[in-house]
């Protein structure tokens, strides 16, 4: 029944040493030929090998990634689809995601970190959802580095000018600074929809004979094995991958947003997934595999950018701002009518098959014939060995001996770039469209409001590498438990994870065990929190010239507001309310900005509990739900000092407090700026301290009164041989310090 | 009153705005669309932010041949209300129904912040439910919004009153530091010598909730409310 695929005159000749240049290993090539029955044409040959990448297939990762729990009574979507979706109340689903943009965007910042953000919306709006908030979680070398600076403009900048053009605010992120970076940044985007319930799409073709419509921007060069580029080591030569990163065009983007949402009304929309990684090739085939479907697809009907592109390019182009529809057969006017609203493309290039083969022509021959399977469930899946590295980190307790005047000490953190306001960055990022920012970027995590309903939706994404460094595990468990205690702090509730898991080349038995051991912690902290796992992605080969990154599972919670009224910052309010800290256990320098910057080895991890983990976050909920919490800052990089200098910052006015650490020990750097143990600072009214207290008592935690909010802005910690300094002196060198740093200040 | 708020392809505020109008204000509005030539018979347009066209040419400079253009620029000659905010009325003076042009920020780069700014003159259309010397806290975004004019355009437009709206600082004064963007005498907002066409860089549409950081937008939203013919 199928014709024999022809090769195009001119093409490159297909054998093992091909297939090696294309990042194929001799036995997946092998298992290629086993699987067609034949040599493959140097089409198919491209099309395997962005297919059976890393980034694609999840080779190496997928087996792992089946311990992470995916399901709950609130969850409308798990992994499998574009997005994960959580049942957030009133008849509407969450849909969101996180990914990675990390190899296209150290080698061309702008445009990298651009198309990271444009291929995030469209994960979202392909099911269906209005994209409403986008975060980012950026990682740079040290700020000393001489690549850094561009890296971070560039970066911003994209961020900035492609989601400043389609109109969804970037209401939150994270930044971080280290040397383990310098060679290898990342750029990890996420964007949050909402759909009503029941509205959603899917990527499930259907239907036999119904046709398939390209839409969008018309197909052009570039982009060509980005996919391959990402499943990689970067090395010398990266540089000049430089061709294979793809351009934006975020106004062509605003227009699909409107176009297929507006498609979708109609009713007429069978399935839709857009062209991200490997452009048509893995849209084509995972549609249809999903499906348990076939896909012919027509290549002279695709709207090209320039004459002459082969069948391998136009399968494997990474042009951006483009989406690939099946449509209900006889329905296709209304949908082009849609699109040629908005003045998109809306081309019917194919159709969906019986017979479960992915099959292609150009210029009236097959030019590709391949089972479907091959190209989705049945790529390779690897168990790679993993193994604990030989050496293990320091385990030695903290040394007292180097540390500096607690005074010296919080003006050096808080203008630590690590810790300092990142005001420069979210100043170029338009947080406010849509009219739903609640809280926006400067707080510990965002509030987003849903329109016509009481609820709202809290957001935070984190990363902690220094602490996976020392115990993958334990750093993971850790990551999770700080995004969903600062998504508690605002309010809400944790309901829904997704994750970004960064790691170096899981060749390295090394690396794969640091990924596994990220994969238990993610997996064991979802539990604790009821909070499963709907959607994620793996970025592997983040390594240049053998030196691997630190193991970076980036975590976003999603959480969930009953009441927005009630929602909480994490600056103090009114003078006169008690201050109080609530922990999970005692704090450690370990990890900590602390020892990074004074170069003090901060020795293990302490262990996390779950349970009171878990216990601390209802706590948080609640007193927040019952009115009874002023303000709630988490304490993270810098310490308990930082935290509460942070907390003094109010936009409105600048307050201060003063603080008494008891039997803590007044002078010890590990209470002033130890990091670790999950620890909330309070602010509350005097009357309602008891009720707070019982609170947290009551659920096994540790509780207590430090002190009091004052309207002298000054910060007083410890009676004697503690802090006292003036709060605005504090915040102008909190403000400052990435501004000097870009000044080219010292 | 009636309000049409246009749609360019590229429109970001064009939602909130109807929003601001519609839901929170509970005034009849509706969306207009830039292929049509017909206004619907409205009483103000209002010509919402975003990146009309992508704006990849110049802000405003392909949107002021969009067919409703052609529309709202004789509703403008006929003395109908026009509102133009941020891209709004980066297209107004593309169009010429506004003096002066907005180019690229002094930073170079996209600013979202609030910022403070002091009605210069509260006896037109736009801004008569407000006091002059009134100071408005409203949010600001954008990478092209440093007002520029003719030095003797300028002076002539302060002497008839036609600067509408100055970045200022908390107190109401001017200062370098208050002046985000590096505008010609501060301006944030002008009129036409009619005082029927008003743009604005700052945005009114996003401060009408206290719990989305204020309601200082209402004023000129209420200002143009009570100005129906």
């Amino acid at each position: 029944m199928s014709e024999r695929p022809v090769s195009i005159p001119g093409e490159p000749k297909v054998d093992l040493e091909q297939a090696r240049a294309h990042g194929l290993a001799p036995d997946e090539y092998r298992k290629i030929e086993q699987t067609i029955g034949r040599t493959p044409t140097y089409t198919e040959l491209g099309v395997f090998s962005v297919m059976w990448s890393e980034h694609c297939s999840y080779k190496s990762s997928r087996r792992h990634l089946r311990k992470l729990p995916s399901k709950s009574e609130l969850v409308v979507q798990g992994p499998g689809e574009n997005a994960g979706a959580i049942d957030v109340g009133d008849g509407w689903a969450a849909v969101f995601k996180i990914e990675s943009h990390n190899h296209p965007s150290f080698v061309e910042p702008y445009q990298g970190a651009a198309t990271g953000v444009g291929g995030i919306l469209r994960d979202i709006f392909t099911m269906g959802a209005r994209p409403v908030a986008s975060m980012n979680s950026l990682k740079f070398g040290s700020f000393e580095h001489p690549r850094t600076r561009y890296l971070l403009g560039g970066v911003v900048g994209g961020i900035g000018g492609y989601g400043n053009c389609v109109g969804v605010p970037t209401v939150a992120g994270e930044v971080m600074f280290d040397a383990a970076y310098n060679a290898n940044i990342l750029v990890n985007a996420f964007c949050l929809g909402l759909v009503r319930k029941g509205e959603m799409m899917s990527a499930k073709a259907r239907g036999p004979g119904n046709p398939v419509l390209y839409v969008g921007s018309a197909t052009g060069r570039d982009g060509i094995h980005g996919a391959s580029m990402a499943s990689a080591e970067f090395d010398k030569e990266s540089e000049a991958k430089r061709p294979a990163v793809q351009v934006g065009d975020p106004f062509t983007e605003k227009l699909l947003i409107e176009a297929c949402l507006e498609a979708g009304k109609t009713g007429a929309i069978v399935a839709i997934q857009d062209m991200g990684a490997a452009g048509l090739t893995s849209s084509s085939s995972e549609m249809a595999s999903h499906g348990g479907l076939g896909i012919e697809l027509d290549l002279d009907k695709v709207p090209l950018r320039e004459a002459g592109l082969t069948p391998y390019e136009i399968l494997l182009s990474e042009s951006q701002e483009r989406m690939l529809i099946v449509a209900e057969r006889g329905r296709e006017a209304e949908l082009q009518a849609v699109f040629e609203k908005w003045d998109l493309h809306a081309v019917v290039i194919g159709h969906v098959t019986e017979d479960q083969r992915w099959r292609t022509r150009w210029r009236g021959q097959v030019v590709a014939d391949i089972p479907i399977g091959a190209l989705a469930d049945d790529a390779p899946i690897y168990d790679r060995p993993a193994a604990a590295p030989k050496i293990q980190p320091q385990t030695k307790p903290a040394i007292a001996a180097k540390h500096p005047e607690t005074a010296k000490a919080i003006r050096a953190l808080l203008d630590s770039p690590n810790i300092a306001s990142k005001k420069w960055v979210y100043r170029q990022y338009d947080s406010i469209v849509q009219s739903n920012t609640v809280l926006g970027p400067g707080s510990d995590g965002a509030v987003l409001r849903i329109k016509n309903s009481r609820r709202a939706i809290a957001l935070k994404v984190d990363s902690n590498p220094r602490a996976c460094a020392l115990d993958p595990y334990l750093g993971a468990v850790g990551t999770v438990c700080e995004a969903a205690r600062n998504v508690a702090c605002a309010g809400a509730r944790p309901v829904g994870i997704t994750n970004c898991l960064n790691y170096g080349n899981p060749e390295r038995p090394e690396v794969m065990w640091q990924f596994i051991r990220g994969v238990e912690g993610l997996r064991d902290a979802s539990i604790a929190f009821g909070a499963p796992v709907v959607s994620g992605n793996v970025s592997f080969y983040n390594e240049t010239e053998g030196h691997p990154i630190p193991p970076t599972p980036t975590i976003a919670v999603l959480g969930v507001m009953i009441d927005v009224a009630k929602h909480v910052t994490q600056f103090f309010k009114n003078p006169g309310d008690v201050i109080a800290l609530v922990r999970t256990a005692a704090p450690s320098i370990a990890a900590s900005e602390y020892a990074a910057i004074f170069g003090i080895d901060g020795g293990r991890l302490g262990a996390i509990d779950l349970a009171r983990e878990a216990a601390l976050v209802e706590g948080l909920v609640e007193g927040a739900e019952q009115g009874l919490i002023k303000s709630a800052h988490d304490i993270a990089e810098g310490g308990l000092a930082v935290a509460l200098a942070e907390a003094c910052f109010n936009p409105r006015a600048i307050l201060g407090a003063e603080v008494e650490l008891g039997r803590a020990g007044n002078a010890d750097a590990v209470v002033f700026f130890g990091e670790g143990a999950s620890t909330v600072v309070l602010s509350i009214a005097k009357r309602d301290a008891a009720r707070v207290e019982s609170l947290f008592a009551g659920r096994g935690l540790e509780f207590a009164v430090i002190g009091r909010v004052t309207a002298e802005p000054r910060l007083k910690i410890g009676a004697a041989a503690g802090l006292d300094e003036d709060v605005a002196e504090l915040q102008r060198i909190y403000e400052d310090a990435i501004p000097r740093r870009l000044r080219g200040g010292d | 009153m009636k309000w049409g708020v246009v749609r360019f392809p590229g429109s970001l505020d064009d939602g909130d705005s109807l929003y601001a109008i519609a839901e929170v204000m509970g005034q009849d509005a509706r969306m207009l669309w830039h292929k049509d030539e017909s206004l619907g018979g409205v009483e103000c347009v209002l010509l919402p932010g975003g990146f009309s066209y992508g704006d990849y040419l110049r802000t405003g400079a392909i949107a002021r041949f969009s067919p409703i253009m052609k529309s709202v620029a004789k509703f403008a000659a006929d003395g109908g209300l026009v509102i133009g905010i941020c891209n709004g009325f980066q297209i107004l003076c593309e169009a010429h129904l506004l003096p002066g042009a907005l180019t690229r920020n002094r930073s170079l780069s996209f600013i979202c912040q609030r910022v403070w700014l002091r009605v210069e003159n509260a006896s037109t259309p736009f801004t008569r439910a407000a006091k002059q010397g009134d100071l408005l806290r409203l949010p600001i975004k954008h990478g092209e919004g440093l007002y520029v004019a003719p030095e003797d355009e300028i002076r002539q437009m302060e002497e008839r009153g036609q600067v509408i709206l100055r970045y200022v600082d908390a107190d109401g004064r001017e200062s370098d530091a208050a002046n985000p963007n590096g505008s010609m005498r501060a301006i944030a907002g002008v009129a036409n010598q009619r005082f029927n066409v008003f743009g604005l860089m700052p945005h009114p549409e996003h401060a009408v909730e206290p719990m989305l950081g204020g309601v200082d937008g209402l004023k000129i939203f209420q200002s143009i409310a009570g100005s129906a013919r």
